[in-house]
């Protein structure tokens, strides 16, 4: 960014709320429906205001009825609208599994390529703020997993600013998790940011010694474990992931070939996980760029707790992460 | 609740009579020929024959616009057929071939046409309901003057997403027709064995929408009953619900021993067999003779025998495209 440029102070909730505003003005077809995300104002308060501005057309409070309003969203986006489906969060998002699994991401394949499904779905995701085990979980791996469907998971003001335009304008469905840490995060952003792409994965700290791959809530940490390891002598690259299906394998290889080293820090579960899904792409396509076995620091397997010392215990934390990194880089730098 | 058939002229014109029986025939003859055809292994997967349910799909679809939107079932032969999806479309999709309408995607339960506005068979019980009200939301939303006709057995109504899309659309005043096909048999399980409320309108009329009941063994009570909703639905009231009270004379599907019923029951039930009872109706009043049985037949037969030729000459796509379609091929923007 050059000095002239002028920026704001935003946080990401508010930069995720310019989003939503942009895409209901530019786009008449584009709508929100979601559970309290009109006279509520959003669960998380991302939507506060936009009843006011747009009415309750384009502005639906649902019932909660999440299969439902899911489902609708996925007809709707048949019928020729843009709907964005907000759902309080991940866990609640079970309840429309059945619309997001059998119909979101197969309509498009079963219909032999008649039927696309222009829906961006938004939900909360992740843990950290003592809502225990039915609030905290992150389960976007568990979608990465499913074709049909794409992941989106960001992590900067930039990406919740930008990535929702993009993903109105995809044909076909687009989730995007929004970790429920970061809402508050606040920072400078570009007073003209705008729409990002959503197929890169990004480097938010380039390094040579070690990759540390992460997206989402995590991102923030993994910095910082990088600014701590660059105090003792250990250079490491971040990389953001951003987007969880399609992965950008091109991205992860190339970083890792360039450090020998990567080490892949997910909030989700490290059983059956997308950083499971990560460390077999890099044994498969750059095994011999390894100069370490590819580790990984994922959240303990367990149910989230409430109480506060135990859901720090189970989650990703920077200690941890810099820990990891040291044994690898120690071990074999 | 109101009768359906009281206010009824049960008087249609020769030449409606025979495009209603020639209608049933060809579904009839269809689904026989299908029970053939997948004993001889040209047809395989799940087969869910429409045989004794004709009337239901020829009445109800026969009152809908050709711009109206229709969401059916895994047993959705008899509407696609109804709909005017050429037959031989509909063969070929059952063959597996691309030349189906699904390119053979889909098989016999997921039978979609853009063409004809037909979204789809849904082989997920209830999976159809979100996606027919957020059609109608788009309808709405788009101030079109269309309507989604909606389809699903009596087995739905055990589902959640029965009762949230019941709500859904009565609560936004939806253009939404339910057709309910009350075959009395969820697979094996009775209705009264399943339900500790058997009256399928009393549930809907919970939701404030109004809801009757009608024969579904006779054509023009069907076609009457789905004018009536059709037109309400139309005028911009919201959603109707009807009930089509009739009988699956065929297995489930075709691996099905129908332990749970009698052989009694069945006969029982097929003495109102749509067709013959029609048939009976039409040469009282005669408005039906024996050259007019033959000629049906054989226009019915000819039909069919070239929907085979058509799906037997069709041609299998080529493995290389395997993920065609798993996402659009137009790209954002």
């Amino acid at each position: 960014m050059s000095a002239q440029a002028k920026t704001v102070r935003i946080t990401y909730r508010e930069a995720m709320r310019q989003a939503i505003r942009e895409a209901l003005q530019r786009d008449p077809r584009v709508f929100l429906m979601g559970e309290d995300v009109g006279k509520y104002g959003g669960c998380y308060a991302v939507s506060k205001g936009l009843l006011e501005e747009f009415g309750p057309e384009r502005i639906r409070d649902t019932p909660l009825s999440e299969s439902a309003f899911v489902g609708a969203g996925i007809g709707a986006a048949m019928g020729g609208m843009r709907p964005i489906v907000e759902i309080m969060t991940v866990n609640f998002s079970l309840l429309a599994l059945d619309q997001i699994v059998n119909n979101a991401a197969t309509i498009l394949y079963m219909s032999g390529g008649q039927f696309n499904i222009p829906l961006v779905i938004r939900m909360t995701t992740g843990a950290g703020r003592q809502l225990a085990a039915q609030h905290s979980h992150s389960l976007e791996g568990w979608y990465a997993h499913i074709p049909g469907l794409k992941i989106l998971t960001p992590a900067t003001l930039e990406d919740a600013r930008g990535m929702l335009w993009t993903a109105l304008e995809d044909p076909d469905p687009v989730l995007i998790f929004e970790n429920g840490a970061l809402y508050n995060m606040e920072g400078e952003m570009a007073a003209d940011a705008g729409a990002v792409d959503i197929d890169k994965a990004a480097i938010r700290r380039p390094g040579t010694d070690i990759s540390l791959m992460t997206y989402g809530g995590t991102l923030g940490k993994t910095l910082e474990a990088a600014a701590e390891l660059a105090r003792a002598g250990v250079n490491a690259e971040v990389v953001d992931l951003r987007t969880l299906r399609p992965l950008d394998d091109a991205t992860i290889l190339d970083s890792v070939t360039r450090t020998h080293r990567a080490l892949i820090v997910d909030e989700g579960w490290r059983s059956g996980s997308i950083s499971a899904e990560i460390s077999a792409r890099i044994m498969e396509r750059a095994f011999y760029e390894l100069d370490a076995p590819v580790a990984r620091v994922c959240s303990a397997e367990v149910p989230i707790p409430y109480a506060k010392h135990l859901e720090d215990a189970a989650l990703p934390q920077v200690p941890a992460i810099v820990e990891a990194a040291r044994a690898m880089v120690g071990e074999h730098g | 609740m109101m009768a359906a058939t009281a206010d009824f002229p049960r008087h249609p014109s020769r030449e409606h009579a025979l495009f209603l029986m020639r209608e049933m025939l060809r579904i009839r003859r269809f689904e026989e020929k299908c029970a053939e055809l997948y004993s001889a292994a040209k047809i395989r997967g799940f087969l869910h024959l429409y045989i004794g349910e004709e009337a239901v799909a020829v009445g109800a679809i026969h009152a809908l616009e050709p711009d109206d939107a229709i969401v059916a079932t895994y047993r959705e032969h008899g509407h696609a057929l109804a709909r005017g999806i050429p037959a031989a479309s509909i063969m070929a999709e059952l063959y597996g071939k691309q030349e189906g309408c699904s390119r053979g995607r889909g098989g016999s339960m997921h039978i979609f046409d853009a063409a004809t506005h037909f979204h789809g068979g849904n082989a997920i019980v209830g999976g159809g309901l979100p996606i027919a009200v957020g059609l109608a939301l788009a309808e709405k939303m788009r101030a079109e003057p269309r309507v989604t006709a909606c389809f699903f057995g009596e087995g739905a109504v055990a589902e959640g997403e029965f009762h949230e899309c019941m709500n859904l659309a009565a609560l936004w005043k939806l253009p939404v027709v339910f057709f309910c096909e009350n075959n009395l048999y969820a697979m094996g399980t009775a209705l009264k064995r399943s339900e500790s409320e058997t009256d399928l309108c009393l549930k809907a009329t919970s939701y404030e929408m109004p809801a009757w009941p009608v024969d579904g063994m006779d054509v023009l009570a069907c076609e009457e009953a789905a004018r009536r909703a059709v037109l309400a639905v139309r005028s911009g009231e919201g959603p109707c619900f009807v009930e089509f009270r009739t009988y699956r004379f065929r297995a489930h599907s075709m691996y099905d021993p129908q332990l749970y019923r009698t052989k009694e029951e069945i006969e029982e039930w097929k003495k109102r067999d749509p067709i013959v009872l029609f048939e009976a109706f039409l040469r009282g009043q005669s408005l039906f003779n024996d050259d007019d049985s033959k000629r049906l037949e054989d226009e019915v037969a000819a039909e069919l025998k070239k929907a085979v030729e058509f799906a037997e000459a069709g041609t299998w796509e080529p493995v290389e495209e395997l993920a065609k379609f798993v996402y659009s091929e137009r790209k954002p923007g």
